[in-house]
C-alpha cells in the first residue's frame, strides 16, 4: 500500500486526512472521556445529518450544512445542561433522533434523483478531496492550538469544576467551548468514520491509552498514536479487502483496546 | 469582625427545602464543626457559600457578599474523580490558577516550593510524582487539603474532611486544622464526633434548620432534635442507640460497659456490635 500512496493522490488525502484526524482524535478523545460526553459526541454526529439533508435539499456544502446544525444543537443542548435541571441524557437522544429525522425528511423532499449519502452515515475516507484535507488541517490545527495554550486550565477543569469557578477561572467559557470543540471534532472526523461510526474514533483511542498511562500528557501522546494506528490499519484493511474504510478503522480498533483490556487484566 | 454571616437563608432542591431560614453569624478566628444527620442541610450551607446551588437570603464573607477571593473550599472526595490522570503535584499547583484563562501558563519555582511545603506540611511531600489514582483515602484528602491551603485562604471551607479515612490520618488532619486556625476561620462539616471534641471551638447543629449554634457540648435533647429521635451517638451520619454502652476493645477483643460520655467518643475509633 505504501507505493500505491505514493503513486494515487486520493491516497496520498486519505493518509493525509488519516493524520490529522488522528491528532484530533487523540486529543479530544481524552476531554470527552474525562467530561463523561461521549454520547453527547454520539448525538452531535447524528444531529449533523439534518443539516447534510438540508444542504442537499438548497444545494450548498454538505460539510456546511452539517457544523452549522451541530454547532446550533451544541450549543443549545450545552445551555440547557447548564440551565435546566432536567438530565443530559433526555436533551441529547432527542436531538439525536432529531437531526437524523431531519435529515431523512429534507432527503425525501429532494425533487427527483435521492443523492447517495452513504459515506457520510458510513465514513469514506478514500473519497477525501484536497479541499477537504485543507479544512481539516485548518480545522485540527485550531483544536490543537485551544486545547495546548489553555492546557492547564483544561486540565483543572476537567479534573475539579467546582475548584476551577472558585478559583476565579472562566468555566462557563470552558463549557460552552468544550462543545465547540466537540463539534468541530465531530464534523472533521464524519469523512474518516461517518456519522454512526464516529463515536468508536472518539472513545476507542484515549479509552486504550488509559490503559496504559496515568498521565494527562502521556494519554495525549499515545491516544494520538493509537487513533493513528487503528486508522492506518483500517485503511490498510479497506485497500486491501476493498470494503468500507470507517467500518475496517472501527473495528480494528476495538480488536486493538479489547487486546490491551486483557493484557492489562493479566498484569493486574 | 465576622468572617462569615448567613442571614435567613433557605436552599431549595426542586420542590425539597433543603435549608429553611438559616441565621449564622461566625466570628473571625473561629472553628465551626457544622453537625447533623444525613440530608441535614449541611454540605448544602457550604454550597450555598461558595455560591454552588441557588439560594435565598444573605450570605456575607468578610463583609462583602458574592466575593469568594479569600475563601478556600475543600469538597468532598467522592465528588471528584480518583482515576484522573494527574499527579499529586499538578492537583496542588492548580491552586496557582487564580485569572479567567491562563494562555501557556507555567508555574513558578516559588509556587512550586510553596506546593512542596504544603505537601511536607502534610506529610504527603514524597508522593508528589505520584498519580492521584494510587493514593489512599486519607492521602488525597490531605492532597486536597494541601491545594485549598495553597490558595491562601482566610475563611477554610471543609465538607467531611475526615470522610473514610483511617483515625490516624484523621488525628493528623485534625492537628493540622487546629494549627492552621491560628491564621485562618475554619467552618467544617463532619460527622466525626471526636473532631468535635478534640479541635472545633463551637457548633452548628443543622436539620434543614438551625437547631444549635454555640459551645461544642452536645446534650441528649440536642441530638434528640437534631436526628428526629432519641439517640445515644452518631456514626457515620447515622443515629445509634447504644443498648447498654457497650464499646469493643480492639487491644483485649473484649467489650465492656463505659458513661454515655465514653461511648460517645468510643464509637468513633471503636465501633461496637453492639450498637444498633
Amino acid at each position: 500500500m505504501f507505493s500505491a500512496i505514493l503513486e494515487y493522490e486520493f491516497l496520498q488525502h486519505a493518509f493525509y486526512a488519516i493524520v490529522l484526524g488522528s491528532i484530533v482524535c487523540g486529543i479530544m478523545s481524552n476531554l470527552i472521556i474525562e467530561k463523561k460526553m461521549l454520547m453527547i459526541s454520539g448525538g452531535l454526529a447524528h444531529t449533523a445529518y439534518g443539516g447534510i439533508g438540508l444542504a442537499y435539499l438548497l444545494e450548498f456544502d454538505p460539510t456546511a450544512g452539517a457544523l452549522a446544525f451541530s454547532l446550533c444543537s451544541a450549543l443549545f443542548i450545552a445551555f440547557l445542561h447548564k440551565k435546566s435541571h432536567v438530565s443530559n441524557d433526555i436533551f441529547i437522544a432527542l436531538f439525536w433522533a432529531l437531526g437524523m429525522a431531519l435529515g431523512i425528511i429534507f432527503i425525501g423532499l429532494i425533487p427527483g434523483y435521492t443523492p447517495n449519502i452513504e459515506s457520510y452515515l458510513f465514513g469514506n475516507i478514500l473519497a477525501v478531496s484536497g479541499q477537504d484535507v485543507l479544512a481539516m488541517l485548518l480545522l485540527s490545527a485550531l483544536i490543537v492550538f485551544c486545547v495546548f495554550a489553555f492546557y492547564k486550565d483544561w486540565q483543572i477543569f476537567l479534573f475539579d469544576e467546582e475548584f476551577a469557578r472558585l478559583q476565579g477561572i472562566a468555566v462557563n467559557f470552558y463549557h460552552y467551548f468544550l462543545y465547540v470543540l466537540v463539534t468541530l471534532s465531530v464534523i472533521l472526523l464524519i469523512r474518516v468514520a461517518g456519522i454512526v461510526l464516529v463515536l468508536a474514533l472518539l472513545s476507542a483511542p484515549a479509552a486504550s491509552a488509559s490503559l496504559c498511562s496515568r498521565n494527562f500528557t502521556g494519554r495525549l501522546a499515545l491516544s494520538v498514536l493509537f487513533s493513528f494506528v487503528f486508522s492506518f490499519f483500517g485503511l490498510w484493511l479497506s485497500y486491501t479487502l476493498d470494503i468500507s474504510s470507517g467500518a475496517c478503522i472501527v473495528v480494528f480498533a476495538f480488536c486493538i483496546y479489547a487486546l490491551l483490556l486483557v493484557l492489562n487484566r493479566k498484569k493486574a | 469582625m465576622k468572617a462569615l454571616s448567613v442571614e435567613n437563608l433557605s436552599v431549595y432542591y426542586a420542590r425539597h427545602q433543603a435549608l429553611k431560614n438559616i441565621n449564622l453569624q461566625i466570628e473571625e478566628g473561629d472553628f465551626l464543626g457544622i453537625l447533623g444527620p444525613n440530608g441535614g442541610g449541611k454540605s448544602t450551607l457550604i454550597k450555598a457559600v461558595i455560591g454552588s446551588v441557588p439560594y435565598t437570603g444573605r450570605i456575607e464573607i468578610f463583609g462583602k457578599s458574592h466575593d469568594l477571593s479569600l475563601v478556600g473550599y475543600m469538597p468532598q472526595s467522592s465528588d471528584l474523580n480518583r482515576h484522573f490522570p494527574i499527579n499529586v503535584l499538578e492537583v496542588c499547583l492548580s491552586a496557582d490558577l487564580h485569572k479567567k484563562m491562563h494562555f501557556f501558563h507555567r508555574y513558578s519555582h516559588r509556587v512550586k516550593d510553596e506546593a512542596m511545603e504544603y505537601l511536607r506540611l502534610l506529610g504527603i511531600e514524597h508522593l508528589a510524582k505520584r498519580s492521584i489514582s494510587e493514593l489512599s483515602g486519607g492521602e488525597f484528602q490531605k492532597l486536597l487539603l494541601a491545594r485549598t491551603l495553597l490558595t491562601k485562604p482566610k475563611l477554610l471551607l471543609l465538607d467531611e474532611p475526615t470522610a473514610n479515612i483511617d483515625p490516624r490520618s484523621s488525628e493528623h488532619i485534625f492537628e493540622v486544622l487546629a494549627d492552621l486556625n491560628k491564621e485562618m476561620t475554619i467552618v467544617m462539616v463532619t460527622h466525626d464526633l471526636s473532631a468535635v471534641a478534640s479541635c472545633v471551638k463551637s457548633i452548628a447543629c443543622l436539620s434543614q434548620t438551625l437547631i444549635y449554634h454555640g459551645e461544642p457540648k452536645l446534650n441528649a435533647d440536642i441530638l434528640t432534635q437534631m436526628y428526629g429521635c432519641p439517640i445515644d451517638l452518631i456514626a457515620h451520619g447515622h443515629p445509634h442507640r447504644v443498648l447498654p454502652y457497650h464499646v469493643h476493645d480492639e487491644e483485649t477483643g473484649e467489650c465492656y460497659e463505659m458513661s454515655y460520655d465514653e461511648a460517645k467518643h468510643a464509637v468513633v475509633k471503636n465501633p461496637c456490635c453492639k450498637y444498633h
